[in-house]
């Protein structure tokens, strides 16, 4: 299995579902060797064989060479493509390279790559040697598997090239698409392109939801037949409950995510207006940051709410626990959501959420309310209903935390592993 | 003694909520789907009422008298009639000429009012039989509560209000052995007899008729009126909702032309009789009294309140609109009744169920909302403006 990053050191959500994934498969009867580009040492290894992608030496198979070079050429991309990066950036980045001349096919065989397993500057550059050296890793463990499994873009060039190498098949795990980062003109083409190869070279495609998987058919063109949807679980195992003195007591509304434009944070804030005008004993809080967080503080000024409408900043840890336990609702407006996890997290501390149409997670949360990310008055609707009307709340809150402890890996996973089963009896 | 047959239909529409925004609280006081009302009432009437109502009154005449039917229509139900398709109204009143349909009395709203206040139901009752006798001409001597709601305590209330017979559930929790084709009386007051609906005959017209996978389809009137003779007892309650014929079991899988057969079948045969509800009471004999501690209805598998009051979202709803009355009496403005009366009606508890959560397939053919959520956000919502205009009201009062 082929990762970009596990726990304890995570910046996003695919370590943690990645290591749900791996834990799950365990419990089903299916041994994992992980492969990341840069293991710490300390991820729990209970569960799954970490292979720390840094330590591998790409070994010079002499009678494959040519044959390996072939096969992974596509993923030879320019390094000085470089994604996400501001344009100073960009050319110190390019300086940079020129002066060490680095080139892509300088690299020998023998070598040993550090990666950062980041999501920096380079990364395009280090996705492409991660396949380089994906592919020597399933050289070495060829005889210890059956299948191989790449979760995300970063790892799709090293899920192929393991595959064009030992002839297993290769399912992609698709946990966000280009669609989900950027608005439909702003797709990286680059990104997109390393996406639908790995796609269309996998024997199965596995997407976090039916939104997800709809956008796989419909924008990448890959037959239905192929693509399965594994929704999402949550591990809540090991967590305590925690309680926070109140300060305030006004009723809390929060919003806890990336500040992008993907999050729909301006529908949160326009709901937030609308139900100002109409109660004043509610606060609102948007946790976190973002490129679209400036904008969003000068439209609550606009709105003349900043004296109800709070900015955290960037949480994390157990500060997110402590915000769920301050909150008295839950909110996603999410404009594209493959999944969405945290409104799982919200309402196993009973908060109650309301999440967008538009989110992966609305497809499994059946005791979340849910609305269109557009539609801000049935948002603002709801956000009133449940600091209005106690019953709603009471009703949500319990029977949304019992649904959450429903949603295991272990079921995910049993249902991922019909899916390797299929591909594997072929 | 000929084994009676008891056809009795049930005609009721809900005056459906429209989206109703809490910003509309305290500013806009007019709270129904006038839209959706009026086309869903008028499909109804032309798919259903129009053409069954002629049925029955062509088969009446052809029978010679010897068919009778029972009906109870609610009175949110005239009240659309009356706006919307006043030829339905008219064409009930044809049938009450005929002398061999009897019309039953239920709450005016279709309401739950039984299970929340003796006063209330007192007044919805009076209200229904007052208009029972404004629209036909005939005072009701027989009751049916709302989906057949029915417990001994319920019982005694009606047979209080002057009633003799009353309607509901042969449900198999109560029933235990014994058979609903039997005539029963009260528990409390031997003077109130109790008619059981039979539902598995009831169900294999209302449900099972059109159903292509049930082993017997399709039904014809000989089978069926078979199966009426060789069941047990006396007496076969066949109960169900009007909207089955053309509704609910559409015109062409043949349901009309099945009640036409079957209608002269049994007016021909030498072993079965139609019976109204009345009629039924006075020609059987009680066999005993039927104990029903719990409240029963016809709904679901479960044959309980459930579908109205089965979680915290229906009970709150529920309890914050009973809980009004007293403040009502001391309004005591028109149109504040009228709306309270609309609010009433079971069917917006019923939008609020989460027993079918996962599979809503028969609710949400009923239901105007997408979730029990919005179903219960957009009713308080509603009853938060009618609490300000009664608290309105009263204070002017006062002034």
């Amino acid at each position: 299995m082929f990762g970009w990053e596990f726990p304890p050191h995570i910046a996003g959500g695919l370590g943690t579902a990645c290591e749900g994934i791996v834990k799950g498969l365990a419990h089903n009867g299916v041994g994992v060797l992980f492969v990341m580009p840069s293991a710490s040492g300390d991820e729990d290894q209970s569960c799954a064989k970490i292979i720390n992608a840094s330590d591998v030496a790409v070994r010079n198979v002499s009678e494959t060479v040519e044959e390996f070079i072939n096969k992974v050429k596509f993923i030879n991309v320019d390094s000085s493509l470089v994604p996400y990066v501001e344009p100073s950036e960009y050319f110190s980045a390019i300086e940079k390279m020129k002066k060490e001349n680095v080139r892509e096919t300088s690299v020998g065989f023998g070598q040993k790559f550090k990666f950062s397993g980041k999501y920096g500057a380079n990364l395009l550059e280090e996705v492409s040697r991660y396949a380089q050296v994906g592919g020597t890793i399933a050289m070495q463990y060829n005889d210890e598997f059956d299948l191989i499994h790449a979760h995300d873009w970063m790892t799709y060039p090293a899920g192929i090239a393991a595959k064009e190498l030992t002839g297993k098949p290769l399912v992609v795990h698709v946990h966000a698409t280009s669609f989900d980062r950027g608005s439909d003109d702003m797709v990286d083409s680059r990104v997109y392109a390393i996406e639908k190869h790995g796609m269309e070279a996998a024997d199965r495609v596995v997407t976090v939801s039916d939104l997800t998987r709809n956008i796989v058919i419909n924008k990448y063109g890959i037959d239905p037949r192929k693509v399965v949807t594994v929704h999402n679980a949550v591990d809540f195992s090991g967590r305590d409950d925690i309680h926070v003195e109140r300060g305030v007591r006004d009723k809390v509304v929060t919003f806890l995510g990336r500040i992008t434009f993907q999050k729909g944070p301006e529908y949160f804030i326009e709901a937030a207006a609308k139900v100002l005008k109409r109660t004043k004993n509610v606060r609102f809080v948007m946790a976190g940051s973002g490129d679209m967080m400036d904008r969003a503080i000068r439209q609550v000024a606009r709105l003349g709410i900043s004296d109800r409408f709070h900015f955290t900043g960037f949480l994390r840890g157990k500060e997110v626990q402590k915000m769920f336990a301050l909150s008295d609702v839950y909110i996603m407006p999410s404009v594209s959501e493959p999944f969405g996890i945290s409104p799982l997290e919200a309402m196993r501390s009973n908060v109650p959420a309301i999440i967008s149409h538009q989110s992966g997670a609305a497809e499994v949360l059946k005791y979340a309310l849910k609305v269109d990310f557009w539609d801000v008055d049935a948002m603002a609707d709801d956000i009133y209903a449940l600091l209005q009307y106690p019953a709603l709340a009471r009703f949500a809150t319990k029977q949304g935390y019992d649904e959450v402890n429903e949603l295991k890996w272990n079921g995910a996973t049993a249902k991922l592993k019909k899916v390797y089963e299929s591909v594997v009896k072929q | 003694m000929k084994k009676s047959v008891c056809l009795y239909f049930q005609v009721h529409q809900p005056s459906r909520l429209r989206l109703y925004r809490f910003f509309d609280i305290g500013k806009d006081s007019h709270y129904y789907d006038d839209f959706a009302n009026r086309t869903i009432l008028k499909r109804i009437a032309q798919k259903c009422y129009l053409p069954m109502n002629e049925l029955l009154l062509e088969q009446i005449k052809k029978c010679k008298g010897k068919l009778k039917i029972a009906f109870s229509i609610s009175g949110s139900a005239l009240e659309q009639f009356d706006r919307y398709a006043p030829e339905v109204t008219e064409s009930f009143r044809k049938l009450a000429e005929t002398g061999k349909v009897e019309f039953l009395c239920e709450t005016y709203n279709h309401s739950l009012s039984s299970l929340a206040s003796k006063q209330e139901f007192e007044n919805q009752v009076l209200r229904h039989k007052a208009a029972i006798e404004h629209y036909f001409g005939m005072t009701p001597k027989t009751f049916r509560n709302t989906e057949l709601i029915y417990s001994d305590n319920i019982g005694k209330e009606v047979y209080d209000l002057g009633f003799k017979t009353m309607l509901t559930e042969g449900a198999r929790h109560i029933m235990g052995w014994m058979s609903p084709n039997y005539l029963y009386n009260n528990e409390f007051k031997s003077g109130l007899k109790i008619l059981l609906r039979n539902y598995s005959l009831s169900d294999d017209i209302a449900f099972r008729f059109s159903n292509k996978a049930w082993s017997e389809w399709p039904l014809t009137a000989e089978k069926y009126v078979g199966w009426l003779k060789g069941s047990d007892g006396e007496l076969v309650n066949l109960f169900m909702d009007y909207e089955t014929f053309g509704e609910h079991q559409s015109a062409d899988c043949g349901i009309f032309d099945f009640m036409r057969a079957f209608t002269e079948l049994v007016a021909k045969d030498d072993e079965l009789e139609f019976v109204t509800p009345s009629r039924a009471a006075a020609k059987h004999r009680s066999v005993g009294e039927i104990s029903v501690p719990e409240p029963i209805s016809w709904a679901d598998e479960e044959r309980d309140l459930s579908a109205w009051l089965g979680n915290e979202l229906q009970q709150d709803a529920f309890h914050k609109l009973y809980a009004l009355e007293e403040k009502l009496s001391l309004a005591d403005d028109e149109a504040l009744w009228a709306d309270y009366g609309h609010l009433q009606e079971s069917d917006h508890f019923y939008y609020m169920c989460t027993k079918f959560f996962s599979d809503g397939e028969v609710h949400s053919r009923f239901n105007p909302y997408a979730t029990p959520y919005e179903a219960f956000i957009n009713y308080m919502n509603v009853l938060g403006d009618f609490s300000i205009r009664l608290d309105n009201a009263i204070a002017e009062k006062t002034v």
